[in-house]
């Protein structure tokens, strides 16, 4: 239960930080780039070297990989889809 | 474009969309522990790269261009979709980058000191983003 709180309260500061510095650039294509930060990485693999050890964590990066492949895949669809198709952003 | 620091947005963001943001956040890295606990660290590691900022700043975009452009009497809709367009396409940009900052920690960690390895591998996602994002700007 302490893991699990500690976990969400260094995942919150990651995910706040990476969003605030996000906010403060532009163009919003450059802004953009913190929107795949390794914010939930960060927090979730430095309390897993730690809890875990670095044979577990290298086992998530290398599933890692195929996600931030899906990551991609996902924000090329929504750019094409806003840019493209009329659609309200939370639709 | 050359790239500047902004503090409009960060104005006309309201305290309860800091709240969501890091409410979200700190949710999906506890369950992210959960899921690895229960599952393993093949599974878990497949929700590393959850877009959990993406949609929020999305849908942030939409209502603050929305919002400029109707109190300047227009109705904003088409701009901010082009905007949540970009942005979108910044995220797709800096996915490579997440890809090497895993790839970097998957062969390294093991082997080297992991704060360093982290860290490294977050500047590699930084400048990997940047270079993309540079070519294409130039593209």
């Amino acid at each position: 239960m302490k893991l699990i709180l500690i976990r969400f309260l260094i995942g919150g500061v990651s995910v706040s930080t990476f969003a605030l510095l996000g906010d403060l650039f532009k163009p919003k294509s450059f802004a953009g780039l913190f929107g795949a930060a390794p914010s939930v990485a960060l927090a979730t693999l430095a309390l897993s070297v730690r809890v875990e050890g670095t044979n577990n964590v290298a086992l998530q990066a290398g599933s890692m990989m195929a996600s931030s492949i899906a990551l991609f895949c996902y924000a090329s669809c929504v750019s094409w889809i806003m840019m493209h198709r009329p659609r309200r952003a939370l639709g | 474009m050359r790239i500047q620091l902004d503090f409009s947005t960060v104005k006309q963001t309201r305290w309860h969309e800091f709240a969501v943001r890091f409410l979200l956040g700190g949710l999906i890295t506890a369950a992210l522990g959960v899921i690895g606990k229960k599952f393993g660290p093949v599974v878990g590691g497949l929700f590393l790269a959850f877009p959990v900022m993406f949609p929020a700043s999305a849908t942030l975009i939409d209502k603050h261009e929305k919002e400029k452009k109707q109190r300047a009497g227009m109705e904003g809709r088409r701009r901010a979709r082009q905007l949540v367009s970009v942005d979108a396409a910044g995220t797709a940009m800096a996915s490579v980058g997440l890809f090497v900052f895993a790839l970097l920690i998957s062969q390294l960690i093991r082997d080297y000191n992991a704060a360093s390895v982290i860290a490294a591998a977050t500047l590699g996602w930084l400048a990997v983003s940047i270079f993309i994002w540079h070519i294409r700007k130039r593209m």
